[in-house]
């Protein structure tokens, strides 16, 4: 059995006895009898790190590592670079707490500050926190954020992806917040049916930009609609899109949030991911979670601090902007790694080429018996293809060949409504001897 | 130091992408970037050295001793995290066909059994991705309890005035207001207090057990019984529990509803403020609102059960913070159950160890000379005789090249110091720690004027906070 405790049995003893103590039990006297347990916990015996290493891989044996993938719907195989893993992986970073002793923590602040910079510059907004657990969270916190004492219901978009949706509804249940879902038309908001919703007590409206189903949303319009309407117009968004599109600011939004996983950050059957969140300096203070800022030490040099902390809950208690303390520092520092090692040029590169394969994976399915678009509209890196054969049958002959195709649309929990689409994704990782290799297997599925 | 913007320049970068193999698409007009994107222009040499300085200015638990009260410190086990690194958990899309991700589904479902037995609970779910995050779920698992009796009046949550930060501000966020009841002067839950508070409208009693102040509630069964009895349901907050593995539970003491947080006393890195994972836990009454689907087996194939219509919904996309729920399952795997046992054991040992050398010199206004798993000390004498505080006597730690208890925690000791040796510690380490202590103590004693000045080795010295919250700037500024 594996043991980290170093001290020996003899030890142990020795430092009971010098506390006037026997038997170990006895440190549990304060424990009544009636709650102690009486029988061993019913855990297999501990093992070596040998035969734990064995065990744990015999376990993800059983998981199927896709040398090729074309799914996407929230979460995005993108090239990692070295650099990112190795850094991220010293051990003074992995096993820190949370900075609050920030003569000893300089490494993981100024990484944080760096990373809220990098957030900054993305989205164009003035104002950053340090994460937050996922997008779907994030987008759930930008909503809260924007409640005022007469504005209480948001206005989410069908197309933002349905998790994200789902999350919202469970953050506000039980508030004094309310939301409403604004329908699609030809897969993108329909801002008719937006406008019309726009009422006194419209407190936010949240879109997603490139949307759920990969199309690119008029931002402008539902910008110029919202004005000097003082609703705060929320946008989750892909951050590697940013590298091409338009910042979240260029639309006039208020809060921009979104999934930083695709900056560096492994697919790993959904998490840890990285949620961000960045605003305009008006709404700073009402900005949930950690804060790194910049600052002078007692002899003027430059250092960074957790700041604002009279919004937290450590502080504010009940009256906090937000219950959370951990976030996801690791993630954050993950993607400051990668953007670091992208740059810009290698950021636009890798959203171009993502675009671009997406767009010839499309065009390329599209010559396909049977498969069609099902929107008209501008997109990324992802669309929506129907299907008129077995929509199963089609992914398993792509599984077979050891290729993840797109997520099935009419196949879960969230839709029973679109049958036959399929929606697909491609990044800068899938070359086209992947996708011609995928068409010819399509081909050949009855 | 430097920030990575102020390195490399504007033609320098690394150059990693393959060229583009399909024809170039443009971007239509509407929606292109205008907006300039200031982001690192710097060599891959750069970036090494820029983050091996930073890490040279990061403590972590590999580097020393690091008490931090209620926060669990304690060794990361290396193959946990080298286990976590594997392709067949670290390369899986989360929207999978669940034929191709059996590994992950019996990881889950295996480190949900062991929770449960560990903590008396029927069912664990892993959505929740940090402790505050588990503690919002189960709330909200009973504000949906309450509901679907249609008792729709029990809208109030009590908590101890020594309660974490994090369950009062939880509590608000789920919907309900909070009543604080104050501690006895033992440190204890105010069993009278708490009697005086409940009613048809509490819904809800929150407790770390053993508490903030390291000791065992002894009265917990009367504490659990009177909320029940009230029509309440109790919460559990686990940051406590690596006191009690294996030597008593949650779901045996009178509660529903728990959260862990594995990255606390399951070993799993805190990554300098995350990822952590906050698992939460209840009995079978809490089962069908919980966000998750179940795992369930049909002829040896793990699945997915259809959502329960009860369910509060997610709290998170996907199933929460994964890799994390790997390396909690790893380590209880190479402990198992005598080994889970014999880690709660030394911690308490470690602590009462310490607590013991400590007593003579310094107030430990609680507990009578014994503790759990931690134990408070108050400054509080020292600042008034002396005017050395908490944050003095902790930055004076600093220069000795370990990390300070936590400050000014809980609430209800002031100049409070939270002291968790935890059991990962050797004797050795802890007579060093120890020896300091008691140094530092006399030094404020005799030499209290320098105190103010501490730390002096540290990269940098105190940081003026009050600016920094005053004139804030958050980020760096490319114009200057």
């Amino acid at each position: 059995m594996a043991t980290y405790v170093p001290n020996t049995k003899e030890e142990q003893r020795q430092m009971l006895n010098s506390i006037g103590l026997n038997a170990v039990d006895e440190l549990y006297s304060s424990i009544p009898n009636e709650v102690k347990l009486k029988a061993p916990l019913n855990i297999p015996k501990g093992m070596s790190e040998m035969d734990l290493s064995k065990s744990i891989r015999d376990i993800a044996s059983k998981n199927k590592v896709f040398k090729t993938i074309f799914r996407g719907g929230g979460a995005y195989r993108h090239y990692i670079p070295a650099i990112v893993k190795q850094v991220t992986s010293k051990e003074e970073f992995i096993t820190a707490y949370t900075p609050y002793q920030a003569e000893i923590s300089q490494g993981v602040l100024q990484s944080i500050f760096e990373f809220q910079t990098m957030i900054c510059e993305l989205t164009g907004m003035q104002v950053a926190n340090a994460s937050v657990y996922d997008g779907a969270c994030a987008a759930a916190e930008a909503v809260i954020m924007s409640k005022e004492r007469k504005r209480k219901k948001a206005l989410i978009s069908a197309s933002v992806n349905p998790m994200t949706i789902e999350t919202i509804r469970t953050y506000i249940s039980g508030t004094d917040m309310d939301m409403e879902v604004i329908p699609t038309k030809e897969g993108v908001t329909d801002i008719e049916i937006l406008k019309d919703r726009l009422e006194d007590d419209t407190a936010c409206v949240l879109i997603q930009q490139p949307n759920y189903y990969g199309l690119l949303e008029d931002g402008d319009e539902i910008g110029s609609i919202l004005g000097d309407k003082d609703i705060k117009y929320i946008m989750s968004c892909n951050p590697i899109s940013l590298g091409i599109l338009k910042a979240p600011s260029e639309y006039g939004v208020d809060i921009a949030v979104g999934e930083g996983q695709a900056l560096g950050i492994g697919l790993s059957y959904g998490g840890p991911y990285l949620g961000f969140m960045a605003t305009t300096d008006k709404l700073m203070r009402k900005l949930p979670g950690r804060i790194v800022g910049e600052t002078k030490d007692s002899k003027g040099r430059r250092a960074f601090v957790l700041t604002l902390q009279a919004r937290e809950q450590h502080i504010r208690r009940e009256k906090a902007s937000s219950n959370i303390c951990s976030n996801q520092a690791l993630c954050a520092m993950t993607a400051a790694v990668y953007l670091s090692a992208m740059g810009r040029d290698g950021l636009e590169k890798v959203a171009r080429l993502s675009m671009s394969k997406a767009h010839y994976l499309a065009s390329r399915l599209c010559e396909l018996d049977g498969y069609e678009m099902v929107y008209k509209g501008d997109f990324f890196n992802e669309f929506v293809i129907r299907v008129n054969t077995d929509v199963d049958k089609v992914l398993k002959a792509l599984e077979n060949g050891g290729i993840l195709g797109g997520y099935p649309l009419g196949d879960n929990s969230y839709n029973n409504e679109n049958k036959g689409e399929i929606l697909w994704c491609a990044t800068e990782v899938n070359t086209k001897d992947e996708i011609d290799t995928l068409i010819q297997i399509l081909k050949e599925v009855e | 130091m430097k920030l990575i913007f102020e390195r490399g320049n504007k033609n320098r970068g690394c150059d990693l992408v393959a060229e583009c193999d399909v024809p170039l698409v443009s971007v239509p007009a509407a929606y292109e970037r205008k907006k300039e994107l200031n982001l690192p222009q710097v060599s891959e040499t750069e970036i090494s050295r820029h983050y091996t300085e930073l890490a040279g200015q990061t403590f972590g638990v590999n580097n020393g001793f690091y008490p931090l009260g209620s926060c669990t410190m304690k060794y990361n086990p290396k193959i946990n995290d080298e286990l976590a690194k594997l392709s067949e958990f670290s390369d899986i899309h989360p929207l999978q066909g669940e034929d191709t991700v059996q590994g992950s589904l019996y990881i889950m479902r295996q480190a949900e059994k062991y929770l449960c037995e560990i903590t008396g609970m029927d069912n664990m779910d892993f959505q929740p991705a940090a402790g505050a995050h588990g503690e919002f779920t189960g709330l909200k698992l009973i504000c949906a309890y309450h509901q679907d009796r249609n008792d729709s009046k029990r809208d109030k949550i009590i908590v101890p005035d020594s309660a974490h930060g994090t369950n009062p501000a939880s509590a608000s966020m789920a919907g309900f207001s909070v009543i604080n009841i104050p501690s006895t002067p033992d440190g204890l839950v105010d069993v009278e207090a708490l009697r005086s508070v409940v009613g048809e409208d509490t819904a809800g009693f929150m407790l770390t057990n053993p508490n903030t102040v390291g000791l065992f509630e002894e009265d917990i069964l009367e504490i659990t019984s009177i909320v029940h009895q009230a029509g309440g349901l109790n919460y559990y907050d686990g940051a406590n529990l690596n006191a009690i593995m294996g030597v008593a539970r949650p779901g045996d003491m009178g509660f529903d509803v728990v959260h862990l947080n594995l990255h606390k006393t399951f070993s799993t890195p805190h990554g300098g403020g995350g990822p952590g994972s906050g698992p939460v836990g209840c009995k079978k009454i809490l089962s069908r609102y919980l966000p998750s689907c179940k795992i369930t087996e049909k002829e040896g194939i793990l699945r997915f059960a259809d959502k329960d219509e009860k369910s509060i919904g997610r709290v998170k996309a996907f199933y929460g913070n994964f890799l994390v729920v790997v390396r909690a399952l790893s380590y209880m795997m190479s402990l198992g159950a005598d080994g889970l046992k014999d880690a709660s054991q030394n911690a308490v040992l470690n602590a009462n160890y310490m607590m013991d050398k400590l007593k003579d010199v310094f107030e430990i206004p609680f507990g009578n000379g014994r503790c759990m798993h931690e134990f408070v000390i108050s400054l509080d004498k020292i600042k008034k005789e002396k005017s050395v505080t908490a944050l003095d006597f902790a930055k004076a730690l600093l220069d000795y090249g370990m990390h300070p208890p936590t400050m000014y925690f809980p609430l209800i000791v002031s100049e409070a110091l939270m002291v968790e040796p935890t059991e990962t510690e050797s004797k050795e380490n802890l007579d060093e720690a120890i020896r300091i202590y008691r140094e530092v103590y006399d030094n404020a004693c005799k030499n209290p004027d320098g105190f103010h000045d501490y730390p002096l080795t540290t990269p940098i010295g105190r940081p003026d906070e009050v600016s920094a919250a005053r004139n804030p700037i958050l980020r760096y500024n490319f114009s200057d």
